[in-house]
């Protein structure tokens, strides 16, 4: 059974699901409110934002390289689907506009995405700086369009999507739900997907072996930065605001998600089951110690911790293993 | 003979890894001055009896140690340096961004209380270093900037700098020409004539054979024994090695009845190659011989296209090609079994199964557009049985598997493209002697199958013994053609190495 799953998902998977379960355990017996519905719900609905990013973040990792840009690529897009809105009409504004804005708002994560991608596979530059330039870009950009204010006054339906339920499912995580599908699908099923975990281990002998490694890592970055629009269309929602700046603090969170998931830093290994789990730890976490009444920026804290604890771990795992190898 | 001590002697040396017996009772014994080799397959206990004598690894109890006439309970790292045992491993460790003063002296930098580097004193240690091997080398120049050939005399300087009295050196003429290979010999002379001890540790060892005094042979962990050099040839040493006899008798047969698959005609690039002619048949092993800057993987970069020529035309079964990318050349038929298997050939930390694959994902995708599991491990196995290639899952690192293992996943990645030529580039680079003779024996097979292939070498007997026809490269040019049935081997190195 074990096994099975190691195979299917990853072997990250049981030991990071032994963690949630010790952290649901702890919280659940500390922490009053735990586990109950209200704030059970209130985790499922931030959760997504979070995860979507990620999985934004997790291709380029796994290819070897790194988009810094996903923040500002997102509330491009949701800018973009605002500025559709406002034209017409703003609380007014029909189904039609929110469709051609959304239709919009992916493209211009998919343009964001492109451009980054174009420049690493062809100039071969290096994927930080030029993420780091398209975010400096879209941010300089961003702020010019809105005069560093927000846009705001949207209509009754946005708001379903970030606050809606599905058959009792808050619509974001079926949105993230959906999204972590078709990204474990793509990464475990497609050419693509397998061309990105090898151009992640080397990119040279990728190429030798006659794989379109150059097309492959536009259409990454690409995807990267649909996935960026996703996120950018439900912040928008669930702020019922768009702001340059938003969600700021969730750039190195999504790194660090990606890592705890067992996704190799040097790029190559990288699967989205262990991450999709990584997320719900961080996520737990920051919500009991909350209800147990630390402040916020202790959470961060702890999360950091949680991350040298679990290296700690796997190192100690892998040494573990060594041994029992070395004795049979 | 004389009284003076030897410069190691070990005996009973044996060594225990998690219940795989790495050594067994193996002695080993070497000079003051001596020039020894020290042979084996890779697997053999090489690298283990060195890191027992250098004190990395402790042997298990017994082991008499004795080093420079000292009996010793315990060696560590240490003891090994300051009794000047040295190590030049086959990456030399050193550093490409500093000068070769600095690489060959900067031990002499290191202490326990942190001061300014007095460069004058540095500069004078490497010079000196540098005079007692008869070399010169420009002592400002960045290490990264010299030839393989000078970094590894500037590894020996730095280990005499460390007043070494014995040096290992782990495979140094593999990556060498023949003049850098002469030019190493003549600093071992040197250095021998000093009274310090080399030890080469090689599996190729035709140019090292004819200075060293004895060679030490183990397989299987076990000593073999030690022999004279004198008299000794490179087939009695793989046998020894490998415990097997190999029959080396030319493979030539005549193919100039068979069809023509590539033709090249006067095909040229700037600073490469030029004005290069051949034709390869149905069923052929043409080889390609020449020293290492011949161009002859520079000529294969363009069959293989990954590089475009300037002049002359490529003919593939009667019709030309112009290949815009290596994907269009894999797609027409050609495949390139790189040289460097570490690098390019393939990815490493990545699956057996994965590596297998890569070249053909089209080919494993289902009409939803997906990649199929079953499809992926069904063409794994069948390669894997046809090639019989030793795996453990086909799920574990390529990099676990051995060198000649290696090199049949490669092998079997580019057969699964159908390919009509193959164009094999040192493909025994890395390889034990053993395996090489396995992975011929599929060249034979495949070209017997009617497979065009160009094999590429800069090992003369390699070609000599399996290919049916051979190409002499030298500066970008074809300088001969030889039939091996007419041409001794002899007379073929003396016009390759001429």
């Amino acid at each position: 059974m074990m096994d099975r799953i190691r195979q299917a998902f990853g072997p990250e998977v049981p030991g990071l699901l032994g963690f949630l379960l010790l952290v649901v355990a702890v919280f659940g017996v500390t922490a009053p409110n735990f586990l109950t519905a209200a704030n059970l719900g209130s985790i499922a609905y931030q959760l997504p934002e979070l995860g979507i990013l990620t999985l934004a973040m997790l291709i380029p990792i796994i290819s070897g390289g790194f988009n810094l840009a996903i923040i500002y690529t997102a509330n491009m897009a949701g800018l973009t689907l605002a500025f559709v809105l406002m034209q017409f009409g703003g609380v007014d504004a029909g189904a039609g506009a929110f469709l051609l804005g959304t239709v919009l708002a992916l493209a211009v994560g998919a343009l964001s995405g492109a451009a980054m991608g174009a420049v690493i596979a062809y100039i071969g530059a290096h994927p930080i700086l030029v993420s780091l330039a398209m975010m400096i870009f879209l941010r300089g950009l961003g702020e010019f369009l809105t005069k560093g204010g927000d846009i705001s006054g949207f209509p009754q339906y946005v708001a379903v999507l970030g606050h809606g339920s599905l058959l009792g499912i808050p619509v974001p995580l079926v949105l993230f739900g959906l999204c972590a599908l078709a990204w474990h699908v793509l990464l475990t099923r497609t050419r693509h997907g397998f061309a990105a975990r090898m151009i992640g281990s080397n990119l040279r002998a990728t190429t030798y072996s006659g794989v379109h490694t150059k097309r492959t890592l536009v259409l990454i970055y690409t995807l990267s930065g649909v996935m960026c629009a996703v996120a950018g269309i439900l912040m928008l929602s669930r702020f019922n605001s768009v702001r340059v700046g938003h969600g700021e603090a969730l750039l190195l969170v999504t790194v660090l998600a990606c890592f705890l998931g067992g996704v190799d830093p040097f790029g190559g290994f990288g699967r989205v089951v262990p991450v999709v789990i990584a997320l719900v730890v961080l996520q737990v976490l920051s919500s009991g110690l909350n209800l147990l009444g630390a402040n916020q920026h202790l959470s961060t804290a702890v999360w950091g911790l949680f991350l040298v604890g679990v290296m700690i771990l796997r190192w100690g795992a892998g040494r573990w293993k060594e041994r029992q190898r070395g004795r049979s | 003979m004389t009284d003076e001590p030897r410069a190691i002697r070990f005996s009973n040396m044996s060594k225990v890894f998690g219940g795989v017996k790495a050594l067994q009772d193996v002695a080993f014994d070497v000079g003051q001055g001596e020039v020894h080799c020290l042979a084996g397959e890779n697997g053999c206990g090489k690298s283990t009896l060195i890191k027992i004598i250098t004190g990395v690894y402790q042997p298990e109890a017994g082991a008499g140690m004795e080093l420079f006439g000292e009996r010793l309970a315990a060696i560590t790292p240490n003891v090994a340096r300051q009794k000047g045992i040295a190590v030049i491993w086959q990456d030399l460790a050193l550093f490409p961004e500093m000068t070769v003063a600095e690489n060959i002296a900067f031990e002499t930098m290191l202490g326990n209380r942190p001061r300014l580097v007095d460069y004058g004193a540095l500069r004078a240690r490497a010079e000196a270093a540098l005079a007692r091997l008869e070399v010169s080398l420009d002592l400002d120049a960045r290490l990264g900037t010299l030839p393989i050939a000078a970094r590894q005399v500037v590894a020996i300087a730095r280990a005499l700098v460390s007043d070494a009295r014995l040096i290992f050196m782990d495979e140094p003429t593999a990556s060498l020409t023949q003049a850098e290979t002469d030019a190493l010999l003549a600093v071992v002379r040197t250095l021998s004539a000093r009274g310090v001890a080399v030890v080469f540790v090689s599996h190729r060892l035709a140019e090292v054979l004819e200075i060293s005094s004895r060679v030490t042979v183990l397989r299987d962990g076990r000593l073999v024994g030690v022999y004279p050099t004198e008299g000794m040839t490179q087939a009695r040493l793989t046998e020894l090695m490998t415990g097997k006899t190999f029959d080396s008798h030319v493979m030539a047969r005549d193919t100039s009845a068979d069809p023509v698959v590539l033709e090249v005609e006067g095909l040229s690039r700037r600073g490469e190659f030029s004005d290069v002619s051949f034709v390869l048949r149905r069923g052929e092993v043409l080889g390609l011989t020449g020293l290492i800057g011949a161009g002859r993987t520079e000529l294969a970069h363009v069959l293989f296209g990954m590089a475009a020529p300037e002049r002359g035309t490529v003919r593939l079964e009667g019709r030309e090609v112009r290949f815009a990318s290596n994907r269009e050349a894999v797609a027409a038929g050609v495949a390139y079994v790189s040289e460097d298997r570490l690098a390019l050939g393939l990815i490493q930390p990545q699956s057996i199964s994965d590596n297998a694959v890569l070249s053909v994902l089209r080919r494993i995708t289902g009409a939803s557009g997906l990649m199929s599991p079953r499809r992926q491990e069904d063409l794994v196995a069948h390669w894997v049985r046809e090639l019989a290639v030793k795996i453990g899952r086909p799920g574990d690192a390529v990099s676990t598997l051995s060198g000649g293992n290696q090199q049949r996943v490669v092998l079997a990645k580019w057969l699964a493209t159908e390919p009509k030529v193959l164009i094999l580039d040192c493909p025994t680079v890395g390889v034990d002697v053993g395996a090489r003779a396995g992975i011929f024996r599929i060249v034979r097979e495949l070209a017997a199958q009617g497979l065009a292939i160009l094999l590429i070498s800069d090992e003369v007997s390699e070609v000599h013994v399996n290919a049916d026809r051979v190409l002499h490269m030298a500066g970008g040019r074809i300088a001969g053609e030889y039939d091996p049935r007419r041409t001794s081997l002899a007379d073929l190195e003396a016009a390759v190495y001429a």
